[in-house]
């Protein structure tokens, strides 16, 4: 038997490019497996085998996702194969994106199988889960054995063709579909099992969960923006120089409020940032270019802007898990509310 | 972050690079960026131009958070 052709999409660091600093590079193919791809060839046995890999930046890929979608789309097309694999991405924000966009469009606009995988809080997961199969992992590359085998799995039955099971069975995030199969038990016993379990205060899984749609109404629009206090807010990292309270360079769990008085530029001496995942080069140089505090001043002093805020608030936004981010947004909302704030400039790398 | 703010009553305007991402999350008002590393610079240009990118970049984000609206919205150029 011939084996199946499968083409692999990674980033600079998987494919040990470099780190950040490589993150621009554009789109590159090369023979065989790299990195990661090792193991998915060991997982394939004797079925498949990856035959190219592609390797793109994650910055070049988030800002210019259509040229780089195209790149990639010709690259995978040039090679014929039965199925491709993106990541896995874990909790890489900006590569998670680009692999679930890039297993979308794969899927969709060359009609052939693709998987990816990422962690479930990952960007990329929310908006594709309902396109592609995601294959739910960890939240860091420490993940990486326990990610390869459901995905090679997956990836193989797609290829040929074969019927794929629940998101339970399979591994992937749940995609809204639902799967036909016999239960064990009837329905009045689960349910039951269920209540004595909840009753109980242990743990049970629920067999309907409701969806979340929570969306928050637009603020009012501002009125008299001369006349209005404009506050700043980052979740890209910027602090005052040698990071004060040591807020972590990722999966941040605290945010820092910073008094901005009187400061009417951030440079060099002053001010850096403490985001880890990307490169911090531009924004160590001139941290206005996260956190405008320059033009803000220069609106201010024109009259154009009523005031800007005495205090700016800010953390890291690198794989911070969702709970956190709501509980600082919450607390720096608060504190801004009961401040007389009227609008919220909020910047994000 | 930007949703719980905005949960307070307070207009917020979302600036950054990945406005897909931004759209997921939920943000109502966003306003693109240059580059991940850089949303509001360009540290190719002079000091004085990556000055004037930045002033536009900060106008548009004002003129967001003056103009009502009531579903997302992308302020493009």
């Amino acid at each position: 038997m011939t084996k199946l052709r499968v083409v692999h999409y990674i980033n600079q660091f998987f494919a040990q490019v470099g780190g950040e600093e490589m993150a621009h590079i554009e789109p590159e193919k090369r023979e065989g497996a790299v990195g990661p791809g090792l193991a998915f060839n060991t997982e394939f046995g004797e079925q498949a085998e990856i035959v190219a890999t592609i390797v793109c930046g994650d910055s070049y890929f988030g800002e210019n996702m259509d040229k780089a979608k195209e790149t990639v789309l010709n690259m995978v097309k040039e090679e014929k194969p039965d199925l491709f694999i993106a990541g896995p991405a874990f909790n890489a924000g900006r590569y998670g994106v680009a692999c679930a966009t890039i297993t979308a469009a794969v899927k969709e606009e060359l009609g052939i199988p693709a998987i990816t995988g990422m962690y479930e809080e990952n960007p990329g997961a929310d908006m594709f889960k309902d396109k592609v199969y995601i294959i739910a992992t960890r939240d860091s590359a420490a993940g990486m054995r326990k990610a390869v085998p459901p995905m090679a799995k997956l990836g193989l039955k797609l290829a040929k063709g074969e019927a794929v099971g629940s998101s339970a069975e399979e591994g992937y995030l749940p995609n809204g579909i639902r799967v036909n199969f016999f239960e064990e038990k009837r329905g009045a016993l689960r349910a039951v099992e269920m209540l004595n379990k909840k009753l109980a205060g242990k743990a049970y899984t629920t067999e309907y969960p409701m969806p979340s749609f929570d969306r928050v109404e637009p603020g009012a629009a501002i009125k008299e923006m001369s006349k209005a206090t404009i506050a700043l807010v980052t979740s890209g990292g910027i602090v005052p120089k040698g990071n004060p309270d040591h807020i972590e360079s990722s999966n941040a769990s605290k945010f820092g409020e910073y008094n901005i008085a009187g400061v009417t530029d951030l440079d060099a001496d002053t001010y850096e940032t403490a985001h880890g995942g990307y490169d911090p080069v531009y924004a160590n140089e001139d941290s206005d270019r996260v956190l405008p505090v320059d033009v803000l001043r220069k609106l201010e002093a024109d009259g154009k802007i009523g005031k800007l805020y005495d205090h700016f608030y800010t953390t890291v936004g690198n794989g911070t898990a969702v709970a956190s981010a709501k509980k600082f947004g919450e607390e720096i909302g608060k504190k801004l509310k009961a401040d007389g704030v009227d609008a919220v400039i909020l910047t994000s790398t | 972050m930007v949703k719980e703010i905005e949960r307070t009553g307070l207009p917020v305007v979302h600036v950054c690079t990945v406005t897909p991402i931004s759209m997921t999350v939920g943000a109502n008002r966003i306003v693109p960026a240059v580059a991940i590393p850089h949303p509001l610079g360009n540290p190719g240009l002079s000091r004085e131009e990556e000055y004037e990118l930045r002033s536009k970049l900060v106008e548009k984000s004002l003129r967001a958070l003056e103009t009502e609206v009531s579903d997302q919205t992308i302020f493009e150029s």
